[in-house]
C-alpha cells in the first residue's frame, strides 16, 4: 500500500534532523495558523499564490531562495564545526549524516538558492526594463515557480522522512547506483531536481521569448539594458543545458528503478558517460548563475557612478562569448580521469579563454567607475566587493584550468575554496546587490542603509576568513568532504574557517535585521518617486511598487539608458502637461493552475521516491486534469478600465514632475 | 562622457554605421506563442540528443547479448516510418482545415493522424514486448538499455502527442476555432512534425546504422 515507506523511515535515533525537522514543522504550522486566524488566507490566495504577475512571482522566487539560504547555511555551519573539531576524533556528526549534509548543502545552494534568486530577480525586473506589461507566458511562469517550490519541499521532507543522498551534489555513479546507494536518498535528490528542473526550463523558455519577442517600441537589441542581455544569455543556456540534466537524471533513475545499464559497472554500462553528460550541463550552469549577476553589477555600477556603462557593445559581445564558450569547457571538471594530454590541453585552453571576456567585463566596470561621481550605497558596496573577490576566484580558476596543476589540486580543499570564491563572490554578492537595488522598486520603500552596510562588511570579511584558509589547507593536501582527519597541519586552518563562518553568520543576521528594521520604518523609508537611485533604465520610469500593468503606455525608446534620456529630455523641455488619452488595458487573469499542478507534482514525486505506484498514477492524472481544466476556461483576461488606469498613472506622474522640477531647481 | 547628449539615433548608433531600424514593439500573441514553443522544441531536441549520444556510446556494448542486426526487423520499422510520415501529412491537412475553420476536414485529419499514431505505437509496443519475452529486455545489456530508452522516449512523446491530439479535438468540439484553441493547434502541429523529424534520426541512427551487421 505505501511502497517502501514505513516507520523506520523516521530517524528516531538521530536527534539532530529530528529536532531540526520539528522546529521547521512548528514554525510552518505557526505561520499557517497565524495566516488563517488573522484572515490573511484569501489575500494570500488571490494576490500571491494564484498570481500570474511577474513581479509577484519574482518576489516569491526570492523569498523561496532566502528561506532555503538559511537551510543551506545551517548545513554549512554544521560542516565547518565538524571539520574544526574532528581532528583525530569522530567529531559530532556520524559519517552517514555528514555525507548527507554536504550533499544537501551543495544541492540546495545551487538549485534552491542561487537559481531561484537569479530567476526571481530576472522575473521581477526584465519586463520592466523592456517596457512591457508582463512576460511572454504568465501562467506558465507561475507553474515554473511552484514546481521549483515542489523540488525544495521534497528536499526538505527528506530531512525527516527517510534520508537525503550521501553522494555529493552531483551524485556520481557507481556510488549513486542501486548497489552502493540502496536507500531513498538518491531518489529524493533525483526526483526533486527533475521536478524543479522542469520549472527552470519553463522559466528559461519564458524569459528567452520575453526578451526576444516582447520589447517596447524602439527597444532595439543594442538599446537593451545590460541586465536584459545577460538574462537572454543565461536563459539561452538554460534552454540548451537543462534538458541535458533532465536526460542524465532520467538515465540514472532508469538504472535505479528498472535495472537499466547506463552507468553501471556490469553489462557494458559507462560511468564516464555520466561525468560527461552531467558536466555538459554543470558547467553552463555556473554561467547561468553568474551571467545575471554580471548584469546586475553592470546596472548598479553604472547607476551609482552616474555614468553610462563603459564599453556597452564590448559588454554585449563578452556576454554572448561567455554564453557560447561555456559549452566547450566541461571536461576540465575531470582532467584527472584519463582523457589524454591532447584533449586535456584543448579543454584547458578553452577554460582559460573564458577568462578573457570576463576580464573585459571587469575592465568595463572599472572604467565605468573611473571619473564617475560614485555613491557608495549598499548595492555599490556589494558590487565593488564582488570585483575584488571575483578576481581572486577567477585567478585560482585559471590556475586549476592548467591540467598539470589540476592533477595536484583536483578534489582538494583548494577547489572547494575556488568555487565558493566565484559563487559567493559572484552570484551571491550579485544577488544581494540586486536585492538591495531593486527592493524599493518591488515594495515602495528603501532598505535600511546602516544594517545593509553592516551586513556587507560582515559577509565580506567572513567570506575571506572562511575561505582563504581552505585554499591553504588544499595546498597542504587536504581533500574535500572529509568527515575527520589526522593531519595536525590542517587543524589551525579549519579552526580559522569556523571562526569565519561565525562572522558570515553575523552577516546573515544583519541582513535579517535590515529587513525587519526597514519594514518597521517603512513610512520613513518610503520612496514616492519610483526612482530612488536616480536610475537609468525603464524600471525606474514607473511607480514603486509598479501598478499591475507596469506602464500606462508602453514607453517609446530612442537610445541606450532609456529612462536617463527621458529625464534629460524632461529637464530641458519640462514635462508636457497635456493629459494623454488613457485606454483600457487587458491583463491576464490569475490562475491556480501553477499551485494545483505543483500540488500533484509533489504527490507524484513523493510517491515515486517511495514506490507507491497507485499514488503516482493519481498524481499524474491530477496534473493532466489541471491542464485540461486550465485549457477549458473561457476568460483568461480581464480589463482595467481607462479611468482606473488614468487615476493610477496621474498619481505617478505628479510625483515624478515634482521630482524633476526639484532637480531642475538644484 | 557628456550626459546631455541629444536623444535620438546618434546615441544608439554613435559611429553612424547604418540607419537604425526602430523595433516596432511587442509581437502578437500568435507569434509569441509559436516562438516560445519552438524554443521548447529545441530544448526537447537537446534532450533527445543526449539519448542519441548514449546510444552512440553504448551500441557496441552488447555484453554477449544480441546485436542490433540480430533483433531489428526492418519490415516493421518501415511500416512504422510510413505511418509516422503519413500522419505528418494528415496533421498538416488538419492544420489547414483549422485555418479555414472547416470542422469536418479538421476532425477527419486529426482522426486519421490519431489512428496512424496508434498503429505506430502498437507496432512499437509489440516489438518491445517481443524482445522482452525473448529475454532481450533493457536490463540485458547496455546496448539494449540505450535502444529501449531512445526509442521508448520517442514512443512516450508520441503517446503524449496522441493524448494532446484527443484533447485538441475535444477542445474544438466544445469551444470551436477560438483564437487560443488555434494557437494550441499550431503548437500541437509543430510538436507532431518535430516528432517526425526525430523519428527520421531514430530510423537512421538506430535501425539503419545500428542494424548493420
Amino acid at each position: 500500500m505505501l511502497g517502501k515507506l514505513d516507520w523506520s523511515a523516521i530517524p528516531f535515533d538521530q536527534p539532530i534532523p529530528l529536532v531540526a525537522g520539528a522546529v521547521v514543522l512548528v514554525a510552518i504550522l505557526a505561520v499557517l495558523i497565524w495566516v488563517v486566524v488573522k484572515g490573511h488566507l484569501p489575500y494570500l490566495w488571490h494576490e500571491w499564490i494564484t498570481s500570474v504577475d511577474h513581479k509577484r512571482i519574482g518576489v516569491m522566487y526570492i523569498l523561496l531562495a532566502s528561506v532555503m539560504l538559511l537551510r543551506g547555511g545551517s548545513d554549512a555551519i554544521m560542516m565547518r564545526i565538524q571539520q574544526a573539531v574532528a581532528y583525530q576524533s569522530q567529531g559530532y556528526l556520524p559519517p552517514e549524516h555528514y555525507n548527507q549534509i554536504f550533499s544537501a548543502h551543495g544541492t540546495i545552494m545551487i538549485f534552491f538558492v542561487a537559481m531561484p534568486f537569479v530567476i526571481g530577480l530576472m522575473n521581477l525586473v526584465v519586463p520592466l526594463q523592456l517596457g512591457v506589461r508582463d512576460v511572454a507566458f504568465p501562467t506558465l511562469n507561475s507553474v515554473g515557480f511552484w514546481l521549483t517550490a515542489t523540488g525544495a519541499l521534497l528536499v526538505n521532507i527528506s530531512l525527516v522522512v527517510g534520508e537525503f543522498a550521501r553522494t555529493g551534489w552531483l551524485a556520481f555513479p557507481p556510488l549513486s547506483g542501486l548497489s552502493y546507494s540502496p536507500g531513498v536518498g538518491v531518489d529524493y535528490y533525483a526526483w526533486s531536481l527533475q521536478i524543479s528542473g522542469v520549472g527552470t526550463l519553463v522559466a528559461g523558455i519564458n524569459l528567452v521569448t520575453t526578451v526576444l519577442k516582447l520589447r517596447t517600441r524602439g527597444m532595439n537589441y543594442l538599446r537593451m539594458p545590460m541586465f536584459c542581455w545577460t538574462t537572454l544569455a543565461s536563459n539561452l543556456l538554460i534552454v540548451a543545458a537543462f534538458p541535458i540534466l533532465t536526460a542524465t537524471l532520467a538515465m540514472l533513475l532508469l538504472d535505479r528503478y528498472l535495472g537499466f545499464h547506463f552507468f553501471t559497472n556490469e553489462a557494458g554500462g559507462n560511468v564516464m558517460m555520466f561525468m560527461n553528460l552531467i558536466w555538459a550541463w554543470g558547467h553552463p550552469e555556473v554561467y547561468i548563475l553568474v551571467l545575471p549577476a554580471f548584469g546586475i553589477f553592470s546596472e548598479v555600477v553604472s547607476t551609482f557612478s552616474g555614468k553610462a556603462l563603459f564599453g556597452y557593445r564590448s559588454m554585449v559581445l563578452a556576454t554572448m562569448a561567455i554564453c557560447v564558450v561555456s559549452f566547450m569547457v566541461w571536461l576540465h571538471h575531470f582532467f584527472t580521469m584519463g582523457a589524454g594530454p591532447d584533449v586535456n590541453a584543448i579543454f584547458g585552453i578553452a577554460s582559460m579563454i573564458i577568462a578573457i571576456p570576463t576580464g573585459v567585463k571587469i575592465y568595463n566596470w572599472l572604467f565605468t567607475m573611473y571619473g564617475g561621481r560614485i555613491r557608495f550605497a549598499t548595492p555599490m558596496l556589494w558590487s565593488v566587493g564582488f570585483m575584488v573577490t571575483f578576481i581572486i576566484g577567477g585567478l585560482t580558476g585559471v590556475l586549476v584550468a592548467v591540467p598539470p596543476a589540476d592533477f595536484m589540486l583536483h578534489n582538494s580543499m583548494f577547489l572547494v575554496a575556488h568555487f565558493h570564491n566565484v559563487i559567493i563572490g559572484g552570484v551571491l554578492f550579485g544577488a544581494f546587490a540586486g536585492f538591495e537595488y531593486w527592493f524599493p522598486k518591488a515594495f515602495g520603500f528603501r532598505l535600511d542603509e546602516r544594517w545593509g552596510k553592516a551586513a556587507f562588511w560582515f559577509t565580506f570579511t567572513g567570506f575571506y576568513v572562511t575561505f582563504m584558509p581552505l585554499y591553504i589547507a588544499g595546498m597542504l593536501g587536504m581533500t574535500r568532504r572529509l568527515q575527520h582527519y589526522d593531519v595536525a597541519a590542517w587543524r589551525p586552518w579549519m579552526i580559522v574557517a569556523a571562526v569565519g563562518m561565525a562572522v558570515l553568520t553575523i552577516g546573515v543576521i544583519c541582513q535579517i535585521m535590515q529587513l525587519v528594521v526597514s519594514i518597521r520604518n517603512r513610512e520613513a523609508l518610503r520612496d514616492r518617486t519610483g526612482d530612488p537611485w536616480d536610475g537609468r533604465s525603464l524600471e525606474w520610469a514607473t511607480s514603486s511598487p509598479p501598478p499591475v500593468f507596469n506602464f500606462a503606455f508602453n514607453p517609446d525608446v530612442r537610445g541606450e539608458d532609456a529612462y536617463w534620456d527621458m529625464k534629460i529630455h524632461a529637464r530641458q523641455q519640462s514635462f508636457e502637461h497635456e493629459e494623454p488619452e488613457y485606454q483600457d488595458i487587458e491583463m491576464p487573469r490569475n490562475s491556480p493552475t501553477g499551485f494545483v499542478c505543483a500540488f500533484f507534482a509533489s504527490i507524484m514525486g513523493f510517491a515515486l521516491i517511495w514506490h507507491i505506484w497507485w499514488m503516482v498514477i493519481l498524481g499524474g492524472i491530477g496534473a493532466f486534469a489541471t491542464f485540461v481544466v486550465f485549457a477549458w476556461r473561457d476568460h483568461d483576461e480581464y480589463v482595467i478600465p481607462a479611468a482606473e488606469v488614468a487615476h493610477i498613472d496621474r498619481v505617478n506622474l505628479e510625483e515624478r514632475r515634482s521630482l524633476v522640477s526639484m532637480a531642475g531647481a538644484v | 562622457m557628456s550626459m546631455t547628449a541629444t536623444v535620438g539615433h546618434a546615441h544608439a548608433d554613435p559611429h553612424h554605421i547604418g540607419v537604425v531600424i526602430e523595433h516596432p514593439g511587442p509581437a502578437s500573441k500568435r507569434i509569441v506563442t509559436a516562438y516560445g514553443f519552438w524554443v521548447f522544441l529545441l530544448s526537447d531536441i537537446v534532450m533527445f540528443s543526449c539519448f542519441f549520444a548514449a546510444y552512440a556510446v553504448l551500441s557496441g556494448q552488447t555484453a554477449d547479448g544480441p546485436k542490433g542486426s540480430e533483433i531489428f526487423e526492418q519490415r516493421n520499422v518501415a511500416i512504422e516510418t510510413v505511418c509516422l510520415l503519413l500522419s505528418s501529412f494528415t496533421c498538416g491537412m488538419a492544420s489547414i482545415a483549422a485555418d479555414v475553420r472547416n470542422r469536418l476536414w479538421f476532425y477527419l485529419g486529426m482522426a486519421v493522424t490519431c489512428v496512424l499514431g496508434l498503429i505506430f505505437l502498437t507496432i512499437e509496443f509489440r516489438e518491445f514486448a517481443d524482445l522482452v519475452a525473448r529475454g532481450y529486455g533493457p536490463s540485458r545489456s547496455a546496448f539494449l538499455t540505450s535502444f529501449f530508452s531512445l526509442v521508448g522516449c520517442h514512443g512516450l512523446h508520441v503517446s503524449a502527442g496522441v493524448l494532446w491530439l484527443l484533447t485538441m479535438m475535444a477542445q474544438v468540439f466544445a469551444k470551436g476555432f477560438r483564437a487560443d484553441v488555434l494557437r494550441r493547434m499550431m503548437c500541437f502541429a509543430l510538436f507532431w512534425h518535430a516528432l517526425d523529424i526525430i523519428w527520421v534520426g531514430v530510423f537512421s541512427v538506430v535501425y539503419l546504422l545500428g542494424g548493420a551487421p
